[in-house]
């Protein structure tokens, strides 16, 4: 018998007893809220999130606000390069994926740019000063951007430079947790990506004192430019 | 040699004396509870989040077999290896295993519980490889070469001029007082390392059946870059940390955020289900998951405390609990500290061995109101205490209870017994606090209550 086996039926073994639900009456063993009554009203439990599209970016701003996320509303695709060239005025070379944003903008920085879709290399993406990706949605009720291997150009470039930036449309912002996860389903479930990332604010640490420092090991900076 | 129970109650006594490290430990603990209770009213109803969580969980641990095996195939389809392991010896034997096969020589490592439960560190240190703990936390610990402090937080116990000395000694750092420089000198130290790391270790704080994902969750970034650079990723875990469906995260993320950390989420909530895929940019060229018995079958096969298998490791139950916070996480001695420690090591290392854990608590069910799937642990240290007792019973308890039912089912004897006590009681100075005092453990650290002057009834029948 293979350990695999011997796992499972040493589970079974065990299940044949069955155990009660917790906070219901010791013996009472049906399920009091089913899957789909909680996938119902869990946006009743969860923090509120607003209506209309401009609740949502207020919500997103004052989130960004409180996690020290960089957020911008930007009007038009020029607006969104002027304020990506005063960003790079420090800056020697750049990091980015294709798209469609990331495309239209990036190129016309003038800086050398190191595209991860071709292959990379670990030093070099590190040396970059920032990365710059797009992403599946912004999620207004945390303050949190949500990519994946395939929306921002693999696992390290969001990750790995001392600066992310995010380019976001308006209509990519989702109200709440569930809907991120609904559009995750919609979007991939018959082939999801090798990696999906919840990024909520700069990394951050309260290792040491329980005093907070940002940029411990991901990126110190989170800009998010929302056009 | 000295026992667990011996150990545990001379580190606590020493322990419970250093109020320097409990003042740190209550003022850390403050911040939490602020931050945590401002998230938790930000929800609009977390008793109705936690009684859903609750029951998700029981429903993934009562139907295990089957979402395992669901989550185990779905990886597999992606090109993902799955690894068995009944026992601690298994699953470093595998790790091993994976990493001599793969002629790798360093190795990064993201904070990871279930690798402290079966000493990875050791075995991969005495095979010859190096290992480096990327979580700030567990780094400092790495070089003090102990054990955490508390399963989340695992420096808590240190302040910033002990882990500024450490940084000088071990790794040759100017000495400063700003916990951002420290941190800084860490990331420096631990970026070079995941760039040229062969392998990384990773957890996993839950489980996706349906998708066959591993979901980590992280606030500093380096669970996502040990994932992300090295050749081969091995992620260990426990049996017990599914979850049945993608979008049950939607609650438990937040939940584990709040209960945790006090935050709304935590930085990164990160999802892994498969090596690098066709078309990708990045990502390692292997991905091995290792699923860990080391007796939570024990423990599942326990009707009464198998909810005890629902814990999301989030440590709200240590930060509240009077017992944790007095005696401080190492001197349980264990790898899971606090309440929820209490109850499970009995069931991974021994009952008898570990049983004095479950007699260190108040009872006051601070924990049990924390938990954020309502496991139901005050409860659970009283079957442990039941259960060590029908298993191996103690003469003297034996002995005090039959006498306790004889005295108090004769109200006679029991008057008698209370007149005789307040003729004795004054003879107690004597040999108050020396070592032929019979009520030495309680007058160790306090004063005997004095026996009133008259019973209830004597006071009643007098009364004018």
């Amino acid at each position: 018998m293979s350990e695999r086996e011997k796992i499972l039926s040493r589970i079974r073994e065990a299940l044949t007893l069955s155990a009660a639900v917790p906070g219901h009456p010791q013996d009472h063993l049906l399920q009091v809220v089913s899957e789909e009554e909680a996938a119902q009203h869990i946006h009743e439990w969860l923090p509120a999130v607003g209506e209309t599209l401009e609740d949502g970016l207020a919500l997103f701003a004052k989130n960004s606000y409180e996690l020290k996320t960089d957020f911008r509303l930007v009007d038009s695709e020029e607006d969104l390069l002027a304020q990506l060239a005063e960003m790079a005025s420090g800056w020697k070379k750049i990091a980015i994926h294709r798209g469609e944003l990331t495309d239209a903008v990036c190129g016309k920085l003038g800086l050398p740019v190191c595209i991860t879709d071709e292959g990379y290399d670990a030093s070099y993406l590190e040396s970059c000063d920032v990365g710059i990706t797009q992403c599946d949605c912004l999620v207004a009720q945390t303050g949190s951007v949500l990519v994946t291997a395939r929306s921002a150009g693999g696992r390290a470039l969001s990750v790995l430079p001392p600066h992310h930036i995010v380019l976001a449309r308006r209509d990519q912002l989702l109200p709440d947790l569930p809907s991120a996860f609904a559009l995750l389903e919609e979007r991939y479930a018959t082939n999801y990506p090798s990696f999906i990332s919840l990024i909520t604010g700069p990394s951050r640490t309260g290792d040491i004192e329980r005093i907070l420092v940002l940029g411990a090991h991901g990126p110190k900076q989170l800009t998010v430019l929302c056009i | 040699m000295t026992t667990h129970a011996q150990q545990f109650s001379s580190d606590a006594d020493r322990t419970t004396r250093d109020l320097e490290q409990r003042a740190q430990i209550q003022s850390a603990l403050r911040s939490y509870e602020v931050a945590r209770d401002a998230h938790k009213s930000a929800f609009q109803d977390w008793e109705a989040a936690r009684q859903t969580a609750a029951e998700i969980k029981w429903d993934a641990v009562n139907h295990l077999d089957q979402y395992l095996s669901e989550f185990a195939e779905k990886l597999q389809a992606r090109g993902t290896q799955v690894h068995w392991a009944s026992n601690a010896q298994q699953a470093r034997d595998i790790i091993l295993n994976i990493i001599r096969a793969n002629n790798a020589r360093s190795i990064i490592k993201s904070k990871v519980m279930t690798g402290e439960e079966i000493h990875i560190n050791e075995a991969l240190e005495k095979a010859g490889f190096e290992v480096v703990e990327s979580d700030l936390g567990e780094f400092i610990v790495q070089l003090r070469r102990e054990a955490p402090y508390h399963f989340v937080f695992p420096a808590m116990h240190l302040k910033r001029g002990e882990i500024s000395e450490l940084f000088s000694r071990e790794l040759g750092t100017a000495p400063t007082d700003d916990p951002e420089e420290l941190t800084m000198i860490a990331r420096r130290v631990l970026r070079e390392k995941y760039i040229t790391a062969d392998v990384g270790i990773s957890g996993a704080n839950f489980a996706i059946a349906e998708t066959g994902m591993i979901s980590i969750t992280e606030n500093e970034g380096n669970a996502r870059l040990t994932c992300a650079l090295p050749r081969v990723h091995i992620a260990l875990l426990g049996i017990e940390k599914v979850l049945p469906k993608l979008r049950d995260l939607a609650l438990f993320l937040p939940m584990l955020a709040t209960a945790g950390a006090g935050q709304a989420l935590t930085c990164y909530n990160s999802l892994y289900g498969g090596p690098r895929q066709p078309g990708e940019s990045d990502g390692p060229e292997e991905f091995h998951v290792v699923l860990l018995d080391n007796n939570r079958t024990h423990l599942l096969a326990d009707k009464e405390q198998r909810d005890a298998l629902h814990c999301i490791r989030c440590g709200a139950c240590l930060n509240v609990c009077p017992i944790y916070r007095n005696v401080g996480g190492h001197t349980y001695g264990t790898t899971y500290q606090g309440p929820i420690g209490s109850v499970i090591t009995p069931h991974l290392r021994g009952l008898q061995d570990w049983k004095h854990l479950s007699n260190a608590s108040s009872l006051c069910g601070a924990c049990t109101q924390a938990c954020p799937v309502k496991i139901d642990l005050h409860h659970h240290l009283l079957q442990n205490r039941r259960n060590a007792f029908t298993e191996n019973p103690a003469w003297r308890e034996k002995l005090t209870f039959k006498l306790f039912r004889l005295v108090m089912n004769q109200p006679r004897v029991y008057l008698f017994c209370v007149k005789l006590s307040r003729l004795i009681q004054p003879l107690h100075r004597f040999v108050d606090g020396t070592r032929l005092d019979p009520a030495l453990g309680w007058t160790k650290t306090r004063k005997l209550p004095k026996i009133a002057p008259q019973t209830f009834k004597e006071f009643w029948q007098n009364r004018k």
